[in-house]
């Protein structure tokens, strides 16, 4: 009733990257990859804390992880840690002012000097990249 | 020099203006909730004609004269400068007098208020949090002496220093920038990006002297620091104020890459 009320989008309307520009799916990209590698780090540590459980527990654990399942998981793992850095980089030079445009006259039809070509390439850059770095790791991980 | 046509007497009679279109039908589907009543939105749908220049206020107005008069919508001037008639227009946030029914490139139009702010009835929504935070970023010019002080004179400003802030005094608090933003959605204290432009506004206009107190103001946890530069406030404007621009000249302060 308080959610009608105010008539907040809440979670769903934040987590929508349909409607605004690749600006917008470049946010929901860099929520979800950060949460993605947050789950992917909680997980690390656990795998690689086996260690202190002696050599066959660690070799156990590995064995767990060298199949197709696994490697599907480290691709997209190495999808987002690349998309995430870059795209991360883009984010805090904007956040200091960085490459986002010069104030100056509107004129029609108001084309907002934040959303330039340079933060649109850096955008398609990043996930040209995470691409590529993926394309590399499959090739890597389930090559012989 | 321009050269203007003037039309023979026998060419007048037949260039009278003949409609280019015909009137075209669209259904408007309109969200009707009064929340002291209802427990959830509805849609009212109408069959309603259009020209190529209806916009979708005439379109409503259209309904309110001819069909159902107590449909609640608010507007003023009907032309992009007061502010009042921002609204989910098929599931985004724009002017409802700036946006024609034919650019819109659908049969079906679908109103509903903008997200983020308590609707009111229908489609009008209550702005007093978007005004209440525009006051709190003080939105006057602050110093110390002033134009009307006796032997003072204007405050000479260049056009290049009219060019820092103009494009943010254009702000009408129409409201769609914090409908469209991701953070404003979820969290309700949020100042927004339309107070956060604002602050911006006054702190790059050099006869300002309050940068100290306004980076106070926006410096807070439901503050600057929520913006996460997504664009959408700006993708939505129809002013040109930009205010992801501003938000992020501003935290330049903050973050001491902007002195
Ligand atoms: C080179 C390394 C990294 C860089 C440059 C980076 C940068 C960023 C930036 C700029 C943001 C967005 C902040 C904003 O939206 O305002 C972000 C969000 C996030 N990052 Fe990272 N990050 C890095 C590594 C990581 C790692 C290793 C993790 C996980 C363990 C992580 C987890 C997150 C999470 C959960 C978010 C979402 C928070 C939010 O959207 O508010 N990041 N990161
Ligand atoms: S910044 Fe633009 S979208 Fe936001 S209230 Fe002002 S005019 Fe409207
Ligand atoms: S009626 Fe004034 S902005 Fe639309």
């Amino acid at each position: 009733m308080a959610e009608r009320l105010s008539n907040r989008e809440g979670i769903r309307g934040m987590a929508n990257p349909t409607r605004y520009g690749i600006e917008r799916v470049a946010y929901w990209l860099q929520r979800l990859t950060g949460l993605g590698l947050l789950a992917y780090l909680i997980g690390h540590i656990y795998e690689t804390s086996s260690i202190v459980n002696g050599k066959v527990a660690w070799e156990k654990m590995l064995e767990l992880t060298q199949t197709p399942q696994g490697h599907i998981i480290l691709t997209i793992v190495i999808g987002m840690c690349v998309y995430h850095t870059a795209n991360g980089i883009r984010v805090m030079l904007g956040h200091g002012g960085i490459g986002v445009g010069k104030p100056g006259e509107p004129e029609y039809p108001y084309k907002a000097a934040s959303l330039n070509y340079k933060q649109r390439l850096c955008i398609w850059v990043s996930i040209a990249l995470a691409a590529l770095a993926m394309m590399y790791g499959a090739a890597v991980l389930f090559g012989d | 020099m321009a050269v203007v046509a003037i039309p023979k007497a026998s060419e007048e009679a037949t260039s009278a203006p003949t409609p280019t279109t015909q009137p075209n039908t669209i259904t408007l589907r309109i969200s009707r909730f009064n929340p002291s009543n209802d427990s959830l939105p509805t849609f009212a749908e109408f069959k309603i004609p259009v020209q190529k220049w209806t916009t979708v206020l005439e379109a409503i107005l259209h309904v309110k004269q001819n069909l159902d008069h107590s449909i609640a919508v608010r507007y003023s001037c009907r032309q992009a400068s007061c502010g009042s008639c921002g609204m989910k227009i098929n599931g985004k946030p724009a002017l409802a007098c700036y946006t024609k029914i034919s650019e819109i490139g659908s049969k079906v139009v679908t109103v509903e208020p903008m997200s983020n702010f308590p609707i009111i009835r229908d489609l009008a929504v209550d702005f007093k949090q978007l005004f209440s935070d525009h006051k709190k970023m003080k939105p006057f010019i602050m110093r110390d002496d002033s134009e009307i002080t006796p032997g003072t004179k204007e405050f000479v400003q260049t056009p290049k220093d009219l060019e820092k802030f103009l494009q943010f005094s254009y702000c009408i608090k129409c409201g769609l920038c914090n409908s469209a933003c991701p953070t404003m959605a979820t969290d309700e204290s949020f100042i927004g990006p339309q107070g956060l432009a604002q602050a911006y506004r006054y702190v790059a206009d050099n006869r300002d002297q309050g940068k100290k107190d306004r980076l106070k103001i926006v410096d807070q946890s439901h503050g600057i620091w929520r913006c996460h530069f997504a664009g959408s406030c700006s993708h939505v404007c129809p002013k040109g104020v930009d205010p992801a621009m501003a938000i992020q000249l501003l935290r330049g302060y903050l973050m001491g890459f902007r002195k």
